[in-house]
């Protein structure tokens, strides 16, 4: 079989598209490379969708946790505490078994809603229930930098905010959005960067792979396991992630341009890639 | 354990209970916790010595040493660390089972690698098949400690590279006006100097290390996710304890046995760098001036 024909059958593998049956033996390096990839979709896909949701609920958790009202900060550290300081694997088992039972437990409700009872199924999968852990994941430690920065605002900003007469949602807007991602800006990179790597988590953890969908690290364990050697396999599936790596940096390092387009290129802040925020 | 648990389908409520978490297999289970805590003992200070290893590689003046330095830091930077926790183990056994295989049963002349196989001679075997039990165990728990030793090795490295670049230049170079060698001032010079500016990564980094301690039940040990999973699934009338499936409870009990954990090191930490700061020419030790003051 080419290369050509693999790609065509196994490209689109893991969302289903393409050839059903995985290879059962004589793998070819080929074969590797594109379902290992196939498997990057759902890598891209948990990570850009989670890190997108979790960007604003971030900013409303950081804002909330610098809030004067005890009412608002108190559930806002909770939160924060909850999802930093436990394991993402646990809180993926914890919310898998949760999903499972959720339809037993809304029985009472059910007799009165009917639909509801099918409804709540799709939460056990993956691409919904792993989702959620992952935005709420990265929503806590996104917040937590965010708070930071929050708090590191210049006075100066604010005071020449009240000079120019603007307060409440455009002084935020203008002013207290901008600066607080400036700042926030490397760390968030890194945030980004370790989130993509959690990512490969999800089909390890409670999450079952359904009709072996599965991530690019799913793939390279079947062919791991199956050949019995991980010198082919992992080095491919580390490749990509280094790519993928890189790309996020680049974009990253675009938005970090953008955000200090008004200083000199040489007082911008450089995005190094510090390993602080892995789970 | 008690002996009123010798027949569980007569016990009833908070009776049933205490026997039915008391069972041995429960048992196993608050072992497992043991297990854990000892991955923590032993990897953490194992860790750091890969850490330190590496950051002084990176700073060595050979090329090839410090291009190794480099490449260990720089490899969990790019790649997620759970594919070295899957990879590590693995390739280690192998490793070591090819060079056994070689110099055990040299005359052995098939390939070792045949297919989708992998045979060695039975005595290059590790551990050998007729070894108890619990060689097995501790087998796969030390690879277990040698991936987690190698992947936060790294992440250490990067934090004493880190470190020791933000002890102040002049230290060093009194030290050499002095005429101390180079390893003279890098031991007596730079290494006391660096744990203030490390401490906060290196917290940073036990906190990770707590996190990811679960990971070891993908590493096929039997650890307090295996014994949660185990335990807590639906159990038929067939065994002695039937209860439906209770994995939640279990997973819920885990989740607060971490964030205790996460807790307990966070308020312990911060001691430790309150105490270290104390005359310290850093912010924290400025701020603590002023506020005795």
């Amino acid at each position: 079989m080419s290369c050509l024909q693999t790609i065509q059958d196994y490209a689109l593998r893991s969302v289903g598209i393409g050839e059903r049956l995985l290879p059962r033996s004589g793998f070819t390096i080929c074969e590797q490379v594109t379902l290992i990839g196939s498997g990057m979709i759902w890598n891209v896909y948990f990570g850009l969708f989670a890190l997108l949701a979790g960007f604003f609920l971030a900013t409303a958790v950081a804002l909330a946790r610098l809030s004067p009202l005890v009412a608002l900060r108190k559930p806002a550290e909770w939160f924060i505490f909850l999802f930093r300081g436990s394991p993402l694997f646990i809180q993926f088992f914890l919310a898998y078994e949760a999903f499972v039972l959720l339809p037993k437990a809304g029985l009472t409700l059910d007799l009165i809603f009917v639909e509801i009872t099918a409804d709540t199924r799709w939460l056990t999968r993956a691409w919904a229930g792993a989702l959620i852990v992952l935005f709420l994941n990265t929503a806590a430690y996104t917040a937590e930098i965010f708070y930071g920065a929050l708090r590191s605002v210049p006075r100066g900003d604010l005071e020449a905010a009240d000079a120019y007469g603007l307060s409440g949602w455009a002084r935020f807007r203008r002013v207290v959005w901008p600066t607080m991602l400036r700042l926030a800006w490397p760390a968030y990179t890194n945030e980004a960067i370790f989130l993509f790597h959690a990512t490969t988590l999800v089909f390890f953890s409670g999450f079952p792979a359904w009709q072996q969908k599965g991530d690019a690290l799913y793939y390279a364990k079947y062919f791991a396991d199956k050949t019995f050697n991980p010198f082919v396999a992992y080095p491919i599936v580390a490749g990509y992630f280094i790519l993928m790596t890189l790309v996020i940096i680049a974009i990253f390092g675009l938005i970090n341009r953008r955000l200090n387009r008004h200083l000199p290129p040489e007082a911008r802040p450089r995005l190094r890639i510090r390993p602080q925020v892995v789970r | 354990m008690f002996a009123s648990c010798a027949d569980p389908s007569t016990l009833e409520g908070l009776h049933w209970l205490a026997c039915y978490l008391t069972s041995g297999k429960h048992m196993a289970f608050y072992a497992s916790f043991g297990t854990v805590m000892a991955l923590l003992a032993i990897t953490a200070p194992a860790a750091l010595a890969f850490g330190f290893a590496g950051a002084m590689a990176t700073r060595s003046r050979l090329w090839p040493v410090q291009w190794l330095g480099r490449a260990y830091t720089a490899m969990v930077r790019g790649v997620p660390d759970i594919i070295f926790f899957l990879f590590v183990p693995i390739a280690l056994d192998q490793a070591l089972e090819w060079v056994r295989h070689k110099t055990i049963c040299p005359d052995w002349t098939e390939p070792v690698r045949r297919g989708s196989d992998f045979v060695v001679c039975a005595q290059a075997k590790l551990p050998l098949s007729s070894s108890p039990q619990w060689v097995h165990d501790t087998y796969g728990f030390a690879l277990a400690v040698t991936a987690f030793a190698v992947v936060f090795g790294a992440f250490a490295a990067n934090v004493l590279h880190g470190a020791m670049r933000a002890v102040p230049r002049a230290q060093i170079e009194t030290a050499e006006a002095y005429g101390m060698t180079h390893a003279q001032a890098f031991w007596r010079i730079l290494v006391p100097q660096m744990w203030i500016f490390a401490l906060p990564g290196l917290s940073n980094l036990w906190m990770i290390l707590i996190k990811a301690t679960p990971l070891l039940f993908l590493l096929g040990v039997q650890d307090i996710v295996y014994w949660a999973r185990e335990l807590g699934g639906a159990k038929t009338s067939i065994y002695a304890y039937p209860h439906p499936d209770w994995r939640i409870y279990y997973f819920l009990g885990l989740l607060v046995f971490y964030l205790g954990l996460t807790k307990i090191s966070e308020v312990v930490l911060g001691r430790l760098n309150a105490r270290l700061s104390h005359g310290q020419a850093t912010l924290a030790g400025e701020a603590q001036r002023k506020a005795a003051a």
